[in-house]
């Protein structure tokens, strides 16, 4: 008894430790941002600040207000971050994955290629990236060393966009986007038998479709258009952060590949599957939960990406910019803490709703076994 | 055919991924006024040793404050680690599940949503602008991953050998010492190179909290590149500076900085 006991005091520091710092500090978070804390300059430094209750202000502002225009660039710039930089990682790290995965010769030094930017900190990628990406040198200067004309992008300067829509349509892509994705729930479920997740799933996917096609296409945020869309400033951040995480799930691919049984590949050439047939129909299905882990671990990474983009942009250029950059720049440049509280907590949301789903699932898996 | 495309493809990669590191060397190589954009790719003529002790002298404080810092943080969260798991795998109580489910929630939650109380808190207490505010930080925020390894690493270790030893008359202590201490380096070293990695590459926290004298070579980093007087051979020799210890680590302990990596993507 005394034992169990004295384990537990050892668990506790660590728990109360945990309790403040995570707990007690999202809900400190959440409470500043709900609260004036900046709006007055006088207060914004203040040793105690006195802060007064003004409900949701601050979040109406950040999507709504006329001054935070750059927080909803910076929005628009994380979700093409985002859906870039995990489609282009998680591809070529299959390609990686796939070319290793035929043994060829030197292996273990390609792989120990591959891999070796993981072990970088961002900052120093972002260092190096930077100066590849000058625009009168690096990167641009490399076909003149084949005798052709040097490219002339201005990477990480230019301020040309594509992709633009209105900032008021996004009520609409957003039920757009997570209606599809109910409805792919729904036909999943379908497939599993599932019954009542299937309705659920059926029914608040076609409410929100629904939604997005009558009321959502007139739901404006905003009592003007206001164009945002992918900033090409951002493709060379996206290169650099594949350059340092493609390793990562080449790494991951890799030991699924070389975790399929033998006998199933064997059977898919009995069966006379082409080569590419057998990736098509056999590897890659076999290879989906490990791209929905890759993809868990990558979504979590963009939506905080901050180090890369500082290293490589700096803080106070708008076109690169994402939340956790202008959270940064508004409360510890700008002593606006409460604008900066509520970018914190609407991160935490984003990253619940990639994270929260994925564990719950594991956490059903680990029960049924 | 086929293998000439993969070895094609192979090289063209190993292109993409080794030309930004000789880059890195080649500007580190040059002399400050031969530094121009477009003889980015030459050879240095002549090679420039100077830059290297040049960004030594500039970054050493820096560095000196990573090794202490990554050091420490990273022995302290191995202890916290080791106690914590072994509590967590061989004495649970009730309860004890939901509190390490309760702990590894800290692991995903981005910073930035605790970041202000965290900057009010180090200043509050004043720890702010020192290392040793830094060290605290990454050693509570270290706890759910390195918890997670050890507990995980701990369940494999069977329980009649803890029972044996208790039969024997050891205690809580007793058991840690002589049975689960012993069997622990292979996980020491998973949480060990985990955990210098992490916080020597670490970024967030260190700008936030720390002054000039106090910073990491990663914001010292960071902000020299960041500013435009400055010639590239003193941020290339810095890059390659801040890379080296985790570059040594990744080297020489591959198999565990990939065991590491693998238990990390758990976490995200």
């Amino acid at each position: 008894m005394r034992d169990r006991i004295t384990a537990f005091l050892v668990l506790l520091p660590s728990l109360v430790a945990v309790g403040i710092f995570v707990y007690g500090f999202i809900g400190q978070n959440l409470y500043v941002s709900l609260s004036d804390w900046g709006k007055n300059p006088a207060q914004a430094l203040a040793e105690k600040p006195t802060l007064h209750f003004v409900g949701l202000s601050n979040y109406r502002e950040l999507f709504t207000g006329f001054v935070d225009v750059r927080f909803r660039q910076s929005v628009v710039n994380l979700i093409f971050f985002t859906l870039f930089f995990m489609a282009g990682s998680l591809g070529l790290g299959l390609l990686l994955a796939v070319a290793l995965d035929q043994s060829p010769r030197g292996e273990g030094f390609f792989r120990t290629v591959f891999l070796f930017p993981m072990a970088l900190s961002f900052v120093v990628t972002g260092t190096i990236w930077r100066w590849l990406l000058q625009p009168q040198g690096g990167v641009n200067v490399l076909p003149t060393l084949l005798g052709l004309p040097p490219w002339s992008f201005p990477w990480l300067t230019t301020r040309e966009q594509v992709l633009v829509f209105d900032w008021n349509q996004l009520p609409f892509y957003t039920a757009l986007v997570v209606g599809l994705v109910l409805l792919y729930v729904a036909y999943r479920a379908h497939r599993e038998g599932e019954g009542k997740r299937r309705l659920y799933a059926l029914l608040s996917g076609g409410l929100l479709l629904l939604w997005a096609f009558t009321l959502g296409r007139s739901a404006h945020l905003l009592p003007y258009p206001e164009p945002h869309g992918f900033s090409l400033a951002l493709v060379g951040v996206i290169l650099a952060a594949m350059w340092q995480m493609s390793g990562y799930t080449m790494a991951l691919y890799l030991a699924g590949l070389r975790g399929i049984p033998v006998e199933v590949l064997e059977a898919a050439k009995v069966d006379g599957a082409t080569p590419w047939q057998t990736y098509r129909h056999v590897i890659l299905p076999l290879l989906a939960p490990i791209t929905l882990s890759a993809m868990i671990v990558l979504g979590h990474i963009a939506l905080k990406i901050f180090d890369l983009i500082f290293a490589m942009a700096g803080l106070d250029y708008a076109p690169t910019d994402v939340p956790a950059i202008y959270m940064y720049l508004l409360a510890f440049r700008g002593n606006q803490f409460a604008k900066g509280a509520a970018i914190g907590i609407l991160l935490l949301l984003l990253v619940a709703v990639v994270v929260v789903p994925y564990l719950a699932s594991q956490l059903r898996k680990e029960v049924r076994r | 055919m086929g293998r000439v495309i993969l070895y094609a493809f192979l090289l063209l990669m190993a292109g993409f991924f080794l030309l930004p590191v000789y880059l890195v060397v080649l500007t580190a190589l040059k002399e400050p006024a031969k530094i121009t954009l477009d003889t980015v790719w030459h050879w240095p003529d002549p090679v420039y040793w100077e830059s290297f002790r040049i960004a030594w002298e500039a970054f050493r404080p820096k560095f000196q404050n990573s090794l202490v810092l990554a050091i420490s943080a990273t022995l302290l969260s191995a202890l916290v680690g080791a106690l914590n798991g072994y509590v967590l795998a061989k004495w649970p109580f009730p309860g004890s599940n939901l509190l390490f489910a309760l702990l590894l929630f800290g692991m995903f939650i981005p910073y930035q949503s605790i970041l202000i109380p965290l900057f009010q808190f180090v200043k509050a207490i004043g720890l702010y602008g020192t290392l040793l505010g830094l060290i605290l930080v990454h050693v509570i925020y270290g706890i759910p991953i390195v918890t997670l390894i050890f507990k995980n690493y701990y369940s494999e270790i069977p329980d009649e050998l803890v029972e044996a030893a208790r039969i024997d008359g050891a205690g809580f202590f007793g058991v840690f010492r002589h049975v689960i201490l012993p069997l622990s380096a292979p996980a020491f070293v998973v949480v060990a190179i985990w955990q210098f990695t992490q916080i020597w590459n670490e970024f967030l926290f260190a700008v936030t909290l720390t002054r000039p004298e106090s910073q990491p070579i990663t914001v010292a980093l960071a902000q020299l590149a960041g500013g435009e007087a400055v010639k590239w051979n003193l941020p290339m020799a810095g890059a390659i500076l801040a890379a080296l210890p985790t570059l040594l680590v990744y080297i020489f302990l591959g198999r565990y900085f990939l065991r590491g990596l693998l238990a990390g993507s758990v976490k995200g």
